[in-house]
């Protein structure tokens, strides 16, 4: 039983009937992607075009691997709630736009795992 | 309540040209979300990367083949610039978030700033790639 009042359960949700939380939510995976991206982005650069046990090696130590996939889940997180912003603005009609939405979701949770998936796999086979 | 008229109205950057001039603030406002839709590709490339990595050499050399083919190294070029624009322009739109810099000198000196460093960033990673 809710024992809240009619108004107490909707006020400050607006029309979206979620309030700010996706709004602050997608701030918070911005934020935590600014030290993320940077601290993938040079080794990955540089990883890139190397020999296949060096760049194995490097992605097996913890501190790489913890950092692709803290940032490997929250990209994802990030791309699912950006690109679920700009299908609600730009796609017109019901049926479309609920297609897409659920398109997005189930890529970007699928491809999220894959990326953990496979960085899990670099660690512990070896 | 919403739904009873299908709205027909037209859809949102519909201002951009033939009604408003595109301008800095516009035209980066878009751009923003261009390259962040354009960005999945990227993140596609790399779980597949990291796949070819655990799946073993073989695998991982035709992946990093093809990323260092000249299309693949076209795509890796547009991601990182897409990357460091989504990146600074990020960065600008959390400090809008938090209430700074609204005026439109600001705006317009934070744009240009977003673009400069892009444009460096994107040099420097490629530098550190090849």
């Amino acid at each position: 039983m809710d024992f809240r009042t009619d108004r107490q359960r909707v006020e400050g949700l607006g029309s979206a009937h979620e309030g700010v939380g996706h709004w602050w939510s997608q701030r918070i995976t911005s934020i935590a992607l600014v030290p993320l991206t940077l601290l993938f982005i040079f080794p990955f650069a540089r990883h890139l075009g190397q020999d296949y046990a060096a760049v194995r090696a490097a992605y097996a130590n913890p501190f790489n691997a913890i950092v692709a996939l803290l940032l490997i889940v929250t990209v994802f997180l990030h791309l699912w709630q950006g690109l679920q912003v700009v299908i609600e603005d730009y796609v017109q009609g019901k049926p479309a736009r609920t297609a897409l939405l659920l398109a997005n979701t189930l890529f970007c949770w699928a491809m999220g795992l894959v990326g953990v998936f496979a960085v899990a796999r670099i660690v512990f086979a070896g | 309540m919403a739904d009873v008229n299908p709205p027909n109205r037209p859809l949102s950057p519909f201002m951009i040209g033939p009604v408003y001039r595109p301008q800095i603030t516009s035209v980066m406002s878009i751009l923003h979300r261009v390259t962040g839709v354009g960005l999945t590709l990227a993140a596609i490339l790399v779980v597949w990367w990291f796949l070819a990595l655990g799946a073993g050499p073989a695998d991982f050399a035709r992946v990093d083949g093809f990323l260092t083919s000249w299309f693949g190294g076209l795509i890796l070029i547009g991601s990182l610039a897409a990357f460091w624009y989504h990146f600074c322009n990020g960065i600008r739109h959390l400090f809008w978030d938090a209430g700074y810099g609204f005026d439109l000198p600001t705006v317009h000196k934070s744009g240009k700033a977003v673009i400069a460093a892009t444009a460096i960033l994107t040099v420097l990673t490629l530098i550190l790639a090849f």
